[in-house]
């Protein structure tokens, strides 16, 4: 049984070591705070290291741009559901979280003029939505890579204090809502910590694992989602989430859309580049969610590739050898590796697969997690910070455009820490008392584990949740599928509550940790059902049959009844609703439109 | 590749309840759905829950799951389950030359001690410009080869030069991402990281015995770049 509780204390606590918990602890320590890093694994190994294509910015090294066309790119590839400040403010700070890595010892590709590289990418466009620009900054397509390692290194300069391989169980609040930190496991021992903190920054990334066919790592486990709907916070807009259009068929990796960038084709059984017929203008280049749909509706409609008809192909194999070698060298080693297919000669077998997870918990765009109370519809949580995927700002609404999630990291995994160095500042010298309850959740949930008898599988249990997922809330949505998806969902809960685990040992006991993500995901897994379900409209990667495209909802969008932000709580498996931002920091505000490329 | 048996020998160490050591005979059942030696393990722990190793990307580029497969250390994500003979026996072990915290899992504190120990971070003492840094990318080029390294600690710890002083050689990770620096046009700081390294043991420790080259999952080059910090020093004394 778990029963005593180690305390420390710190000024800050992040948790998550990607991209934006590792910016974020760059702007603490380097002004001086007593930060902890808490991450399941060691730094360089958290899912940021897996993007390949690029960042976005509007550095105009290649051709013209501007952070204001970028803007518009990504109010219109969230389907107008991104909040305009954020985006705005995103948008207008790309330029300089991009050059700060540079300064730290990122090794971007150059142009001959010795700038940084940059690629077209999807629903990036040039003149409010003209024609394609490059606006990704990219280090061959191994970009996330060489900025985790980037701002790891930059890290060890600033002698960030890391708890490499704990994992974060719990957000400690006390009775007036304010967060004090959290608690966790130190997975070498089995022993049981609190994190006693000022400020609290999140930066836990997605929880791409709850479907079967996902691009995500085995880590990805919604941890921060966990923690915070158990703590009684709401889950913002969890229905929004990216399939992207190229994972290697059957095994799920990532294959960048910055192939398409470079010129890939997708192509159909009978050769035909069929983006052509679904998005006139971009082509392969439209926004994710355009080019998943496009695919699905090819697979279906009997035009798929290979035996069994069930994937589409993606063809560089007109691209000079010599391109492919410099600009895509990791997507040919996946090829081989996992597609068995060297891409200078085959296409790529590619289909739509689990990518990335719009919503999240509730933030404004400095970073602090914001939920409805008595004054407003976004009231600050005293100590309480998050940034990254596991974040919803919102700044990419319905659908995020390609090179936005490193941008989104880097710009508010630096606010969230900068936001967290001023409140700290202002802060008496003394922590908070600790509440009595401190870690009653946290000891009830671990003994529940250790004492259950007659339990549900773990393994069996993730892949029932993740079967369903994948079934009832997939690239498209029906109304029945989806009805059905929430009683199943809720009845897989039942048994997440009653897992078993046969291993009861101390050290490093990874039947426990699986045992515990798998309580997180389920929280991710239920909030995106009961959300879907909810939600009457086709917009951005939620696309349902029974909202076609009409000419009161073009696309099946909905602004009169459904241009608002969902949130769902825990307690209760209640939905709330809030508006959305359409009002920008400094220019105007970007019109509802059609959206088409 | 319908179904079949593979079979297992998996090195098991719990200290909670083992006094040493052992070798586990353990079989599972693959579908052509399991292509990696990593599937397998994940199917294997479905059957045996106590069965601890690390895991996370499965694609090759987080390198958590270095261990040591029939004898040859590689990262069981990118290892095929049908290059393995029929009928032989997989034998697992941890990374070899590092303590063992659980099963396949090691201590790689001696491993992340060696490369912090090189500075690993650019170091350049100019004002920062408003605009990135200019470099060729011909100067870019050099870089390749060297950055790309995912810290599976797979070279060092096949590299018996480490297994004998993990604390005095720096190993051939925390050498490539050494030379990773000093080849970078933007850093300045050239000869303070030849200094630190010129002594018996951080670098000439190094007797070319190319394991490291051997079994990096990358395809990198450390020897060759502890070759290239080698000339730099010949090349600065005279």
């Amino acid at each position: 049984m778990f029963r005593t509780v180690t305390i420390r204390k710190f000024d800050a606590v992040i948790v998550g070591a990607g991209g934006a918990g590792l910016r974020a602890a760059i702007a603490l320590s380097e002004a001086g705070f007593k930060t902890a890093v808490l991450s399941k694994v060691f730094p360089t190994r958290s899912h940021t290291v897996a993007a390949q294509g690029g960042v976005a910015a509007s550095l105009g090294n290649a051709e013209e741009d501007h952070w204001h066309w970028h803007m518009y790119d990504t109010v219109k590839g969230s389907d107008w559901l991104g909040d305009q400040d954020a985006i705005e403010f995103m948008c207008r700070k790309a330029n300089e979280v991009v050059i700060e890595l540079e300064h730290w010892g990122m090794p971007f590709d150059r142009l001959d003029n010795g700038r940084i590289y940059q690629r077209p990418f999807g629903g990036h466009m040039a003149n409010f939505g003209e024609k394609p620009v490059r606006r990704s900054c990219a280090a061959a397509d191994r970009t996330g890579h060489a900025m985790l390692h980037a701002m790891y290194q930059r890290n060890v300069r600033a002698h960030t204090q890391f708890f490499v391989e704990w994992m974060a169980l719990d957000l400690i609040r006390d009775e007036e809502g304010e967060v004090l930190g959290v608690t966790a496991l130190e997975m070498e021992t089995g022993d049981i910590y609190a994190f006693h903190a000022k400020a609290t920054i999140f930066a836990t990334g997605g929880a791409g694992r709850i479907f079967a066919s996902s691009t995500n790592a085995f880590i990805n486990t919604g941890d921060g989602l966990g923690m915070a709907a158990r703590a009684g916070i709401p889950l913002e807009d969890m229905e929004f989430w990216q399939f992207h259009p190229t994972g290697v068929a059957g095994a799920g990796v990532l294959i960048t859309e910055g192939v398409r960038g470079e010129g890939g084709i997708l192509r159909n059984s009978l050769g035909e580049r069929f983006m052509e017929r679904y998005a006139p203008n971009a082509k392969d280049l439209a926004s994710r969610d355009v080019v998943a749909r496009a695919m699905v509706t090819e697979i279906n409609e009997g035009r798929g590739c290979g035996p069994h008809k069930d994937y589409v192909l993606l063809d560089i194999t007109h691209l000079p050898p010599e391109t492919i070698m410099k600009r895509l060298p990791g997507i040919r080693e996946i090829a081989i590796q996992f597609a068995g297919v060297d891409p200078i000669k085959e296409p790529i077998p590619v289909v739509p697969t689990c990518h990335y997870q719009m919503g999240g918990i509730p933030t404004n765009y400095l970073g602090q997690v914001v939920v409805p109370g008595k004054r407003s519809q976004n009231e600050v949580v005293p100590g309480f910070y998050a940034a990254g995927e596991c974040a919803c700002a919102s700044v990419h609404g319905a659908n995020r455009l390609g090179t936005n999630s490193l941008l989104d990291l880097l710009v508010f995994g630096k606010s969230a820490g900068e936001t967290a160095v001023e409140e700290l500042k202002k802060m008496p010298k003394a922590h908070k008392d600790l509440p009595k309850d401190a870690f009653e959740r946290t000891l009830a949930r671990l003994n529940r584990l250790e004492t259950q008898k007659d339990g549900a599988n773990v393994h069996e249990t993730r892949l029932l949740m993740q079967r369903t997922m994948q079934k009832h809330c997939g690239v498209f949505r029906f109304a029945h599928l989806l009805k059905e998806g929430v009683d199943k969902i809720l009845e897989v809960q039942k048994r997440v509550e009653q897992t078993e685990i046969r291993d009861k040992s101390k050290v490093f006991n990874t039947a426990r940790i699986e045992a515990l993500e798998l309580e997180n995901m389920i929280e991710a897994a239920v909030a995106t059902m009961v959300s879907a379900e909810a939600r009457k409209e086709s917009r951005g990667a939620h696309v349902r049959d029974d909202c076609p495209d009409t000419p009161e909802c073009p696309n099946g969008r909905d602004d009169v009844n459904w241009l608002k932000h969902t949130l769902w709580y825990k307690e209760g498996n209640r939905l709330d609703y809030k508006s959305v931002n359409l009002r920008p920091l400094t220019v105007e505000t970007i019109p509802l439109k059609k959206r088409a490329y | 590749m319908a179904s079949r048996t593979l079979h297992f020998k998996i090195y098991r160490y719990d200290p909670d309840k083992d006094r040493k050591p052992y070798m586990q005979d353990i079989s599972v059942e693959v579908d052509e759905n399991d292509r990696k030696l990593l599937d397998a393990l994940v199917k294997l722990k479905a059957k045996d829950d106590s069965l601890a190793f690390r895991r996370s990307c499965r694609e090759g580029v987080c390198g958590s799951d270095a261990i040591n497969i029939n004898g040859k250390n590689g990262l069981a994500c990118l290892t095929d389950l049908s290059s393995f003979p029929e009928g032989k026996p997989i034998v697992l072990r941890p990374l070899p030359g590092l303590p063992v915290i659980r099963d396949l899992i090691v201590d790689m504190t001696q491993f992340f001690k060696q490369y912090h120990s090189i500075k690993p971070y650019l170091i350049n003492h100019d004002p920062p410009p408003e605009r990135e840094r200019l470099q060729s990318p011909k100067d870019r080029e050099e870089l390749d080869g060297l950055y790309e390294c995912i810290l599976c600690a797979c070279c060092s710890t096949s590299c018996p030069s480490f297994w004998w002083n993990p604390d005095k050689f720096v190993g051939p990770a925390g050498l490539l991402a050494a030379y990773r620096f000093i080849a970078d046009t933007r850093d300045q700081a050239t000869n303070e990281r030849l200094d630190d390294l010129e002594d018996p043991y951080r670098l000439f420790r190094c007797h070319t015995i190319m394991n490291c080259v051997d079994v990096c999952p990358k395809g990198l080059n450390p020897t060759r770049a502890i070759g290239k910090i080698k000339a730099l020093m010949v090349a600065r004394a005279i």
